[in-house]
């Protein structure tokens, strides 16, 4: 059983990779990019379980907490081009995602 | 599941990740639209994390995925914003010495592989000698369950001080030859003199 799920997310990574590869927008190499991370996790889990020994789990954990946390700092790097805001309110002096940034 | 069927999923796990990294690798080097070789980069740190996990090191897959797929994928953003979002085509003409070189070259490297031993190979130089014996005392002398850790933290203590010094100190001049005003995020700092250095952040952020 674990090893098909093994197969089925390999798969899934790869289908991942056809769109992180094809875009052809900037949002959709985000969600690859988010997407084969969470498919790590999954596939260091199922990695333990085949062997016999599930005792790498915590490590999955931790790479969903690092995925989550980087896809918000990708996005909020593209919001506000910087990584620190000020405090005069959100996008005061920073400036709005354009159009032409979407190819 | 026998152990030899374990052997045969891992090896099948193996090679698809490899399979894959070789991809990812070729599309970044083809690939002339910079985000996307940012994210790819991303997914080639994940990737080989998933790989060092497959070959039980986990502290250096860690590593892999915090600095690699984490940290430097916001850096290599941090810097693609400064510059255009595509890449120059270069017209490149053919030069067959090049080539020969590159071939050469990798020939000699794929060589000199085959005087490596074999993976987990218990007569090999790393298992056989020093290797051993840590295996064997770190148990009673350092009381540590990782011998990793016992080697990084305590065998190896002061070395790995020195590393995290040598660090800290490369930090600590990057900022101060960056000034106060990009570690808050470029804005100019208005201090006594310093309204002609907030020209160029602004000119990165527009």
């Amino acid at each position: 059983m674990f090893a098909v799920a093994t197969a089925a997310i390999l798969v899934a990574m790869l289908l991942a990779l056809v769109r992180a590869f094809a875009g052809p927008t900037l949002y959709d190499r985000v969600l690859a990019g988010n997407s084969f991370g969470t498919k790590t996790v999954i596939l260091i889990g199922l990695m333990g379980y085949l062997a016999g020994r599930p005792d790498f789990l915590d490590i999955s954990l931790l790479y969903a907490l690092l995925n989550f946390a980087s896809t918000i700092a990708i996005l909020k790097f593209f919001r506000y081009r910087t990584l620190s805001i000020s405090l005069d309110g959100p996008g005061a002096d920073a400036p709005r995602f354009e159009e032409r940034d979407v190819e | 599941m026998t152990g030899a069927e374990i052997a045969n999923a891992n090896l099948l796990i193996d090679l698809s990740l490899l399979t894959m990294l070789v991809l990812v690798a070729f599309f970044m080097v083809r690939s002339r639209h910079l985000f996307a070789i940012v994210m790819l980069s991303g997914i080639y740190s994940l990737l080989s994390a998933a790989f060092f996990v497959s070959l039980d090191a986990v502290d250096v897959a860690f590593t892999e995925a915090a600095v690699g797929a984490g940290v430097s994928t916001v850096l290599m953003l941090a810097a693609m914003l400064l510059t255009t979002r595509r890449e120059k085509p270069i017209i490149a003409g053919r030069s067959p010495i090049a080539l020969l070189v590159a071939v050469l070259v990798g020939a000699a490297l794929i060589y000199a592989t085959l005087d490596m031993p074999a993976f987990g190979d218990a007569a090999a130089p790393a298992n056989s000698y020093i290797g051993a014996a840590y295996v064997e005392r770190t148990a009673q002398e350092i009381a540590v369950p990782n011998i990793v850790t016992a080697v990084l933290a305590s065998y190896r203590g002061f070395d790995t001080l020195g590393e995290t010094m040598v660090i800290f100190t490369a930090g600590l001049g990057v900022i101060m030859l960056l000034g106060a005003g990009s570690a808050r995020g470029g804005r100019p700092v208005s201090d006594v003199g310093e309204d002609e250095k907030g020209g160029a952040n602004e000119k990165g952020r527009a």
